[in-house]
C-alpha cells in the first residue's frame, strides 16, 4: 500500500483508508470536518506524489496546479509526501537589478541561488539580511531566471527605502514563498480574462498576461491599471507593444480622476462576465469590492483570483 | 404473480445529488445571501473563499451529508453575529434564501422542506439559546 509522508511522519495506508485517516491515525495535526470531500477543512497540498484528480474535484484550477487535495477522499496510488496549504520554502539570492519605472515604483530584479518554483503573479516574502521581510508579487516568468517585483516607493517604507537608496546589485538577501494562488493555469484557452489593479498591483498582472500569452490563450485578455491620475501609470509602452504583439491582449488604463472608480468602470464596460475568469490585485479595499461585485453578476467565485496588497511600513 | 423491486431507502443527501449538488447549489446560495438587505452585513469584510468553503459545510449538513458539526460549534461560530444583532429574523431570512436557491434547481418541495428541517434544528445553537 502507499505511504504517505507528513512532517517527520511516514504511515503505510491500509485498505479502503484515506490519506486523512491514515495521517489522524498517526497522530498528526490535521484538521477536519465532513470526511467526505465537501466541506474543504481538510485541505492540504501534494509535494511529491500524485493524488487522483477525484481528491480534487470542486477546487479552483490554481489550487489543483499548485497540488492542492483533499485528502479525506483520497486513495492514492503511489507515495505521497503532503504538507499543510501554507507552508513555505526558503532560498537565498542576490538582487540582480534596480532600475525605475516611474517618479515612485522601482523595477527590482532578485536571482535566487537555489531552484524556486514559483507561477508568475504568486507573491513571496523578501527578507534582509537583518530579517527586515516584505511581500512582493511576481511579475516575471519562470523561464526568465529572475524575479522581478514591482516596488513602489513610500515615504518611511523601510524595505522601499533601502532598496532604493542602500541596496546595490549584487547584495544579497532570502525568499520565502511562494503562496497566493493568482496566477494562469491552463485548460481553458477561449476563457475571457478580466486581469484588473490598481498601482503596483500591475506587477503579478503583467505576469499572468505574459503566461497567458505564452501558454496559448486565445481568448480576448483584458488588462486594465488602475490609477489615481497619470503619473500613477508605469510600463504603458511595454503593455502597448504587447498588445500590439497579440491581437487578443487589451490594455487600458483607468484614472480615478478623469473615469472614477475603477470598479464602476469595469462593472460597466463588461456587464456580462458569467463565464470570464478574473485577477484582481492591489488595494484592498478595490479588490474587495470588485470581487463581490463580479461574483454577485455572475462570475464564478473559484474564477476570481484576487490577490489585494497590505501596506506595511 | 409479479416480483416486486426490493425497495431501498435512500438518504435525503444522496436525493439531492451528494457533493454535486452541494457545488451546485453553493455560488447560487451565497449570491442571495450577499444580495439581500436583511443579512448581507454579516458577511461584510469577510475572507469570501473562506466563507465559501463554510457555506459548503452548511449546505452538506443541511443536505443530511456527513458533518462534523456540534452544537458547540454553531455557538462558537455565530457569537461575533449575536453581538451585531443577530436575531430570529435573519435565521428566517437564511432558511428561506436556501429554500429559493433549492427551488432555483429543481428540487422537489418535499425535499426543500426536510433540508429547511435540518437548518430549522441548529437555530437554537446558532442564537446560542
Amino acid at each position: 500500500m502507499p505511504v504517505v509522508r507528513y512532517g517527520g511522519c511516514a504511515s503505510e495506508l491500509r485498505e479502503n483508508e484515506s490519506v486523512l485517516d491514515a495521517l489522524i491515525r498517526s497522530g498528526a495535526p490535521v484538521s477536519y470536518s465532513c470526511k467526505a470531500g465537501s466541506c474543504g477543512s481538510c485541505m492540504m497540498r501534494a509535494v511529491t506524489g500524485g493524488v487522483p484528480a477525484q481528491s480534487q474535484a470542486g477546487l479552483k484550477d490554481s489550487w489543483k496546479a499548485r497540488g492542492y487535495f483533499l485528502p479525506c477522499i483520497c486513495h492514492p496510488e503511489e507515495d505521497l509526501t503532503v504538507a499543510a496549504v501554507d507552508a513555505d520554502t526558503q532560498v537565498p539570492a542576490r538582487i540582480d537589478s534596480i532600475e525605475p519605472l516611474s517618479a515612485d515604483v522601482l523595477r527590482v530584479r532578485v536571482a535566487c541561488e537555489s531552484e524556486f518554483a514559483f507561477r508568475s503573479g504568486q507573491y513571496v516574502t523578501l527578507v534582509r539580511p537583518d530579517g527586515l521581510a516584505r511581500s512582493y508579487s511576481i511579475a516575471s516568468l519562470p523561464r526568465e531566471g529572475f524575479l522581478e517585483f514591482h516596488i513602489r516607493c513610500l515615504p518611511n517604507g523601510r524595505m522601499s527605502e533601502w532598496i532604493r537608496q542602500r541596496a546595490r546589485p549584487g547584495e544579497m538577501v532570502r525568499i520565502l514563498g511562494p503562496s497566493g494562488d493568482c496566477f494562469y493555469v491552463e485548460g481553458n484557452p477561449r476563457q475571457p480574462l478580466l486581469l484588473a489593479g490598481t498601482g503596483t498591483g500591475l506587477a503579478p498582472l503583467y505576469g499572468i498576461a505574459r503566461d497567458a500569452l505564452q501558454s496559448g490563450h486565445t481568448g480576448p485578455v483584458h488588462l486594465i491599471h488602475g490609477a489615481v491620475r497619470t503619473e500613477g501609470l508605469y510600463l504603458q509602452h511595454e503593455l502597448e507593444a504587447l498588445a500590439a504583439a497579440h491581437p487578443n491582449l487589451h490594455y487600458s488604463a483607468s484614472l480615478l480622476e478623469t473615469d472614477g472608480p475603477i470598479d464602476k468602470v469595469i462593472l460597466q464596460r463588461y456587464p456580462d462576465v458569467g463565464n470570464w475568469r478574473a485577477y484582481l490585485c492591489g488595494d484592498p479595499a478595490i479588490v474587495q469590492s470588485l470581487k463581490k461585485k463580479l461574483f454577485l453578476q455572475g462570475m464564478d467565485l473559484r474564477n476570481i483570483h484576487a490577490d489585494a496588497f497590505l501596506p506595511a511600513a | 404473480m409479479h416480483i416486486m423491486a426490493t425497495p431501498t431507502i435512500t438518504s435525503l443527501y444522496e436525493q439531492l445529488g451528494g457533493q454535486a449538488a452541494v457545488e451546485a447549489a453553493v455560488d447560487r446560495f451565497y449570491r442571495k445571501v450577499l444580495a439581500d438587505d436583511r443579512i448581507s452585513r454579516f458577511f461584510e469584510g469577510v475572507d469570501m473563499d473562506k466563507q465559501r468553503a463554510k457555506q459548503k459545510a452548511f449546505l452538506t449538513m443541511a443536505f443530511g451529508g456527513p458533518h462534523n458539526y456540534t452544537g458547540k460549534d454553531m455557538r462558537q461560530g455565530h457569537a461575533h453575529l449575536l453581538k451585531m444583532g443577530l436575531n430570529d429574523s435573519h435565521v428566517d431570512a437564511v432558511i428561506e434564501l436556501l429554500g429559493e436557491t433549492l427551488r432555483d434547481l429543481g428540487v422537489k418541495e418535499d425535499l426543500i422542506q426536510q433540508v429547511a428541517a435540518i437548518a430549522e434544528s441548529t437555530r437554537n445553537d446558532v442564537l446560542s439559546r
